[in-house]
């Protein structure tokens, strides 16, 4: 984060060097094609200008080879461009398995952030270097984006929904992080700083004052105070799908259909249970809408993760 | 034909003088000067409101207006110039007075729908501009919700009903013309005799008319959404927001193509004119023209990879979004070929048509780097987005536009400007154009967000270089506003075909009649038969213009 003037942003995660060398190749061919075409329009213009004294005998109407060869040629190059961004746009966004999650909640106009351990930060993010990272995203309100330009990763912060966002910080240092996706009044001032750190560092500075109780245990509390377990359990009284080692997990819907337990589906299973009902099930459940917030059902599924039994990410699809 | 002196032929301007002879006009000459002024109105407007965050944006602290101002600036420049100025300057003002002119009909098919849609545009126009006023609208022109349709508390619906309403104007206009050109070729015109003005305005027409309803539907969605409650995108309301976007950008994204293929037309007639030769590739200019708007109707997704949407979808979008450059690519490619072996005069047309070719050029090229999934990511809602979209809308439409205005300037008028004045406006915009919007593109690699009142203080360089540059572009487009009204009443009288340019316009009177032609033409040709060699005439009366095409004139004959 240097105040003095820059031309391009600083390297600061694991993609932003491919990043750059994407970009890089594709400034030079278009320089290429650009001043190509400027000098072309220059030459002929001044050698055809009105009254000089070329040769204009048989002014060609059109050719077909040309025709072909400059649709082809840019054709071709833009075809290798798209492989290569779409290689790379699958790596950024899918995210390693086992990266350390992170809760980001988006609101007008501050950003949330909650650590695997419990520790909370308001419009500051402190990682470890060298970690894969994931955020697990979500808006209160209208949509929002989480931009950190020095690891080249964007993506929007959606009510109703959750996003997903990873990188690995490569370099120690400060960075801007901005809210990208217009919000309203205050929409500049919703940014904030990533503090990359050694993990001995980051280690110490999650030890600092502050801790809350980590996510999953809050999520129990949340569990055993609206009663799931009433219902989501074994036996005859248990009304409702076993919640243990879910996560993860295909399921297979009434009416046909499989999904994958994932963050989306549980959280919507909570706010519209009748949407998706596992096979075998009635639509017995009410809907937890206006109950439970944002942050309430992060701590949900986080503690639904932590009772599957490997804790396994599913495969990230998004 | 030599033509009298304007004051004693009737022609479509002096037919009568009353303001309801203009008002209630159908006359498609007159309601595209009804369209000019309008268009011109709201061109200062939106163009006042970019100088007002320009000066904000001097200073990294918000400082001049407050944050909900500019925010308000920003969304009425960009409503204003989108829905008011660039979807309807070419089509409506330059198509509506030129279509029929150029197939050699007297008017268009439905001269009282044409009537109507000038009257919706500026009912609309009123509507959106009194929402500005009475209660502001800060939903930025994308109007994306749940922000639009549940939280901002400006007066969000009226200023879609306006909007909503000038939708249905481009509708008519469209329908118009596609009815016009179908039916109402002059004998002899066939398809492949028509100017490429008008093949370019076919395809704007067809995306006018099936994507405008589109847009249509979806803003009034967000209206029922704010007024009644009714859960479409917000989510808390059982909705989604994310299909906004969808069908938000399934017109909005031809939309671009609205403005820049009725500017490929005009660029097209002009470097033709300019090169006195028939234009090279005519099929392929043609073709490409359908092609863009065929394919640009499949490439809304590349303004959403980073929203959510899968990353499959987005794959396809952006292997599409690679594929319709092709078109465009190809458009250059001929142009350029037309210069060669030409009879080239850089005469004020000419230069705004080449300083078209060089920004499209940049503007297209950047355009790929936005279709780029893995570099979009970075650069989605920066200001390199805002850089590229303004290379493609005012490097590319703009120029046109005003390149347009000023090739048919004699025909509408029956007057000439000030020539020198002419190109030094082109010049003088081409280079404060450049000085505003190519620093945005460094702006947003480094990471700046859009719509940001306030900026860190690393972005100032680079922002205080795109101010400086907005003031010399707006100087730019003052300065033809001031010798094309001079023209009106000081300037010598243009003659029926002033710059030797083929086309059916070219051959009747400037002004023309109210019926165009004294009798139906019939073609006989091609588009664009310059003789090879053939010499333009002086042009009457503008001074110190191009003394190479006087004392040369005869010295090319093969």
């Amino acid at each position: 984060m240097s105040p003095e003037f820059a031309l391009m942003p600083e390297q600061a995660s694991s993609v932003s060097a491919e990043y750059d060398a994407l970009l890089f190749t594709e400034i030079g061919i278009s320089v290429f094609f650009g001043v190509g075409i400027c000098l072309a329009i220059m030459f002929l213009a001044w050698r055809y200008r009105a009254g000089s004294e070329v040769d204009r005998s048989d002014p060609p109407e059109g050719d077909m080879r040309l025709e072909l060869l400059w649709s082809g040629i840019p054709l071709v190059i833009a075809l290798g461009l798209f492989v290569w961004s779409a290689k790379l746009f699958i790596t950024m966004r899918t995210a390693p398995k086992n990266a350390m999650e992170l809760h980001v909640i988006g609101k007008q106009w501050m950003w949330k952030i909650q650590h695997p351990g419990g520790k909370r930060e308001i419009n500051e993010l402190h990682v470890p270097v060298g970690k894969d990272i994931k955020l697990v995203m979500s808006s209160e309100d209208v949509i929002h984006d989480f931009f950190i330009p020095a690891f080249r990763v964007k993506m929007d912060v959606l009510p109703g929904r959750y996003s997903m966002l990873w990188f690995k910080p490569i370099r120690e240092g400060t960075y801007r992080f901005f809210c990208a996706e217009y919000c309203g009044t205050s929409h500049s001032k919703m940014i904030g700083r990533v503090v990359v750190q050694s993990p001995a560092d980051y280690a110490s500075w999650l030890s600092g004052g502050g801790n809350n109780e980590p996510p999953e245990v809050a999520g129990k509390a949340l569990f055993e105070s609206f009663r799931c377990g009433t219902c989501h359990r074994e036996g005859l009284t248990g009304r409702g799908p076993v919640l243990d080692g879910l996560f993860g997990k295909q399921v297979r819907l009434a009416g046909g259909g499989m999904v994958v337990a994932d963050e989306n589906y549980l959280r919507e299973s909570i706010l519209d249970p009748g949407g998706k009902i596992v096979e075998g099930y009635q639509k017995l459940m009410p809907t937890y809408r206006g109950q439970i917030g944002e942050e309430g059902l992060m701590q949900l599924i986080a503690y639904l993760k932590s009772i599957a039994p490997d804790g396994k990410q599913p495969e990230e699809k998004r | 034909m030599t033509p009298a002196a304007a004051t004693d032929r009737r022609h479509y301007l002096n037919a009568s003088y009353t303001a309801a002879s203009w008002l209630f006009t159908v006359d498609h000459k007159r309601i595209g000067i009804l369209y000019l002024l309008s268009v011109t109105f709201f061109f200062l407007l939106g163009g006042a409101a970019a100088v007002a965050f320009r000066l904000e944006l001097l200073t990294p602290a918000g400082d001049l207006v407050t944050a909900e101002t500019y925010n308000n600036l920003f969304t009425v420049h960009g409503v204003v110039m989108v829905f008011f100025f660039l979807i309807p300057a070419i089509p409506a003002v330059l198509g509506n007075f030129l279509v029929p002119l150029m197939i050699g009909a007297k008017d268009l098919a439905f001269p009282k729908l044409n009537l109507t849609s000038w009257w919706l545009f500026m009912i609309g126009g009123a509507i959106t501009l009194g929402a500005v006023i009475t209660g502001g609208v800060d939903t930025g022109w994308t109007f994306y919700t749940p922000y639009s349709s549940t939280y901002a508390n400006t007066s969000v619906s009226t200023a879609i009903i306006g909007v909503f309403l000038t939708g249905f104007a481009s509708i008519l206009t469209g329908l118009n013309f596609i009815v016009t050109i179908h039916t109402m070729r002059a004998p002899g015109m066939t398809w492949f005799r028509l100017p490429l003005f008008i093949w370019a305005h076919y395809a704007a027409s067809l995306i006018m008319v099936l994507g405008t309803p589109v847009v249509a539907t979806v803003l009034v969605l967000v209206v029922l959404e704010r007024s009644l409650g009714l859960g479409i995108f917000n989510p808390n309301l059982g909705g989604d927001p994310l299909l906004f976007q969808h069908l938000f950008w399934f017109y909005s994204h031809p939309a671009v193509y609205i403005m820049i293929l009725p500017a490929m037309g005009v660029v097209t007639e002009i470097i033709a004119a300019f090169s006195g030769r028939r234009i090279f590739g005519y099929k392929f200019i043609a073709f490409s023209s359908l092609a863009i708007a065929g394919l640009g109707f499949l490439v809304w997704g590349h303004h959403m990879f980073v929203s959510g949407q899968s990353m499959y979808a987005g794959i396809i979008f952006s292997f599409l979004s690679f594929l319709v450059a092709i078109p465009s690519a190809v458009k250059v490619f001929n142009w350029t070929a037309t210069l060669y072996k030409g009879q080239v005069r850089m005469l004020t047309p000419m230069v705004y048509a080449m300083g078209f070719m060089g920004l499209f050029t940049i503007g297209g090229l950047t355009g790929l780097f936005l279709a780029a999934m893995a570099l979009d990511v970075h650069f989605h809602d920066t200001y390199f987005v805002v850089a590229h979209f303004h290379y493609i809308m005012v490097g590319g439409a703009v120029m046109a536009y005003l390149g347009g205005i000023h090739y048919w300037w004699p025909k509408i008028t029956g007057k000439l400007y000030h020539e020198w004045w002419g190109r030094i406006s082109a010049v003088v915009i081409f280079l404060g154009f450049n000085l505003t919007f190519f620093p945005q593109f460094l702006l947003g690699y480094l990471g700046m967000p859009r719509r940001y009142y306030a900026y860190p203080e690393e972005f100032q360089v680079l922002n205080v270089m795109s101010s400086a540059g907005a003031s010399i572009l707006g100087i730019g487009y003052l300065i033809p506003l001031v010798y094309l009204v001079w023209s009106l009443k000081y300037g010598p009288d243009a003659g029926p075909n002033p710059w030797g340019a083929k086309g059916l316009e070219w051959e009747t009177y400037s002004p023309p009649p109210t019926l165009n032609f004294d009798t139906t033409p019939v073609v006989e040709c091609e588009a664009y038969d310059y003789a090879a060699g053939e010499m333009a005439p002086e042009l009457p009366g503008t001074q110190g213009h191009g003394s190479s095409t006087s004392e040369e004139a005869g010295s090319s004959e093969p």
